[in-house]
């Protein structure tokens, strides 16, 4: 009825493999852009974005970074937080060291650098495996956040230890420190955040992508029919690291301003991301990004209606957010292991029939 | 005798003590681990469950009553009882056992088969899940946990050392004892797993779950069973750590120590547990001590993480695990 494909024939090769072969998801995925370019930049206040959009669209970054190395090739990682102190540390120095160099540069230089630092860090896990590796990288975790906090040189020896963001403009426009309009920083990390998802759902489509899902099926079968797992694992941990890199670097940057390592990139970060892709879909992109909203907004749901609605205290409902994330972990585990994203499919094979099943 | 190296020996006593503890927390995810495949991240909320239990039951507090004021308006805070310490650790025992029984019923029991990475994600969300509930149950601020145990300098050791040395060793009372009632706890179960009928079809479902239900051993009570034995090693633990620094959310991160000791020793080793944990607790303190100076200090957080890194690097399964033997 809504959603059907009837007279939607594809006529090449190229139009039959595009994202979306279905002309009503072509248009509802144009429909999604220009109203988040477009649209939402007029209606935004600080409240917003600070709260509910920055988050959001910094953390999807993060997220489907994480897809790439978990979901599509089948390393868990428990560093996410450590790598993206990296992204941030890294604009930090280059912010301060390269003042005249556009963020753009910085930030695409910060996740090169997350992208190295992702490498060695991935090393081991040419050897070692499953939880095995997944403990390991609690080692990138807590080795980065340290270095982080104890070597100066990190922070230009700065007295207390934090790293702040000086104002940087883009085409005249601040957009990091403290002058900044909403729909700058909003617009600038969509930007990001765009061209994160197209990139990162045609190199999982793509070869690259396949060999990775090759290694996470069965990585011994994969290097049997042809897949060397060197470059295959080592590429996902890159790449991986590029956009965790890249989302660190906007988080500090463009969304705090300030960074003290130890509070804002500890393992509860890391466990976040990984909950925002299990709970959203693993291997999957749109899984990234329902796993982020749901996780930022769950927390701004939870205290408007029980601190502002009923008059709680905060910290019953901060502990009934630990519950409720837990549980919805263990409840996704049992019930739907693909996620949200699999709900999702779900509900469009349903719509597709709708209202004649038969 | 230089100075340097009676701190040294001074430092290397206390790490070797550490280690009985760390390798104490590490028995709990062996057990789990070598019964049912569960590699249990929420051991150390575990631990910090039961010590908030305990001191709960102890000092009369009326469970959620910050979430019952919250609701209906009321100011209930304690029972108005001070149950002696005995008590209050069975009765903390009865619910390790119920909460390893609600575990394996409501969540393990569905995952039967699945992938392991899979099972621990699902204990990284329960112990999400009874981190929230804890705090909801007992409240969140530090706690006092007292039961008794001795605290304080040893001066025998102290005086001794002094005549030897000329500089006495400050070795805490409550660290001799942990110690005892750690190699104790260790030597029962290892004793327990060895030598009983209920440690032996453990060990039999540890080695293959389907010859294990075929000769008649009950899966399900064997789970239960070492979910209820590793809430009281966990039990355990936190009465240890609980006394030495209070009662607090940091109790949860002892999980977080455990696990390169399980990297290091193996995952399916009891002595690999007992020595790794040895290992790291004198590695990290001998390190910070050595090198820690001269690199900004703090390293205790990372070392015993790089170090299992670096052994898993040549030794895949660990100093004391079996030999992965994978197949297509």
């Amino acid at each position: 009825m809504f959603y059907r494909e009837a007279g939607d024939f594809s006529k090449t090769y190229r139009e039959d493999s595009q994202t979306f072969p279905i002309r009503f998801d072509r248009y509802r995925y144009y429909a999604v852009l220009l109203i988040a370019f477009a649209i939402i930049p007029f209606f935004l206040n600080d409240y917003w974005v600070n709260a509910i959009f920055l988050p959001f669209l910094i953390y999807s970054i993060a997220a489907i970074g994480l897809n790439i190395l978990t979901g599509y090739c089948g390393q868990v990682s428990l560093g996410t937080g450590g790598f993206m102190a990296v992204g941030a540390y890294a604009t930090y120095k280059l912010m301060t060291s390269f003042p005249e160099v556009s963020m753009v540069v910085h930030i695409l230089l910060a996740g090169g650098i997350t992208a190295f630092v992702g490498v060695l860090f991935g090393l081991p896990s040419l050897r070692i495996k499953g939880f095995y590796l997944a403990v390991a990288t609690l080692a990138a975790q807590f080795f980065l956040v340290w270095l982080f906090n104890r070597v100066p040189w990190f922070y230009n020896n700065s007295a207390s230890g934090q790293i702040n963001s000086p104002e940087r403009t883009l085409l005249g426009v601040p957009i990091t420190g403290a002058n900044t309009e909403p729909w700058a920083v909003y617009l600038f990390c969509l930007v990001f955040v765009a061209l994160s998802a197209v990139i990162a759902r045609n190199l999982t489509r793509g070869a690259m992508g396949r060999k990775w899902m090759a290694i996470r099926d069965m990585d011994i079968a994969a290097e049997i029919i042809g897949v060397n797992p060197l470059t295959a694992k080592l590429s996902a941990f890159a790449i991986s690291s590029f956009f965790v890199g890249v989302s660190g670097a906007l988080f500090f940057s463009v969304y705090l301003g300030a960074v003290e390592v130890g509070e804002v990139f500890g393992i509860n970060k890391s466990f976040l991301v990984l909950f925002m892709i299990i709970i959203g879909g693993l291997g999957s992109i749109f899984g990234s990004f329902a796993g982020a909203a749901f996780l930022v907004l769950l927390p701004v749901l939870l205290k408007n209606v029980l601190v502002t609605g009923l008059g709680w205290p905060t910290d019953i409902a901060a502990h009934l957010e630990f519950m409720i994330v837990g549980g919805l972990i263990i409840v996704f585990l049992i019930m739907e292991p693909h996620g949200i994203a699999q709900l999702w499919r779900i509900a469009k094979e349903k719509l597709r029939l709708w209202p004649f099943p038969h | 005798m230089p100075d340097q190296l009676v701190y040294a020996m001074e430092v290397f006593l206390n790490g070797l003590m550490a280690g009985v503890l760390y390798a104490l927390v590490a028995l709990g995810f062996v057990l789990i681990y070598k019964a049912s495949g569960i590699f249990n991240y929420a051991q150390g909320v575990m631990a910090l469950f039961a010590a908030m239990t305990l001191v709960g039951v102890m000092e009369g507090q009326v469970p959620f009553s910050h979430l019952i004021n919250a609701v209906l308006g009321t100011k209930v805070h304690h029972f108005g009882w001070h149950l002696p310490a005995l008590i209050g650790i069975v009765s903390t025992v009865v619910i390790m056992v119920v909460l390893a029984w609600l575990v394996q019923r409501i969540i393990f029991k569905h995952l039967v088969g699945q992938e392991p990475i899979i099972l621990f994600m699902a204990t990284i969300g329960l112990a999400y899940f009874m981190e929230g509930f804890g705090d909801m149950m007992w409240g969140s601020e530090i706690k006092k946990l007292d039961v008794g145990l001795p605290q304080g300098i040893n001066l025998w050791i102290d005086e001794t050392t002094y005549n030897i040395f000329d500089y006495g060793f400050f070795i805490d009372n409550l660290d001799i004892f942990a110690t005892i009632i750690a190699a104790i706890l260790v030597g029962g179960l290892v004793i327990f797993s060895q030598y009983t009928k209920e440690g032996r079809a453990m060990r039999a479902v540890a080695d293959d779950h389907q010859a294990a239900l075929s000769v008649g051993v009950s899966l399900n009570f064997i789970w239960i069973m070492v979910w209820s034995v590793a809430g009281f090693v966990a039990l355990v633990a936190g009465i240890m750590w609980g006394t030495k620094s209070g009662v607090q959310f940091s109790l949860s991160l002892i999980a977080l120590k455990a696990l390169p000791v399980l990297m290091l020793g193996g995952f399916t080793s009891i002595p690999g547990a007992i020595v790794g944990g040895l290992i790291i607790g004198v590695g990290e303190k001998l390190f910070e001590f050595t090198v820690g100076p001269l690199i900004g200090g703090a390293t205790e957080n990372w070392f015993a993480y790089v170090l299992a890194l670096l052994v898993l690097v040549f030794r895949p399964q660990g100093l004391f695990g079996e030999k992965i033997i994978e197949r297509v």
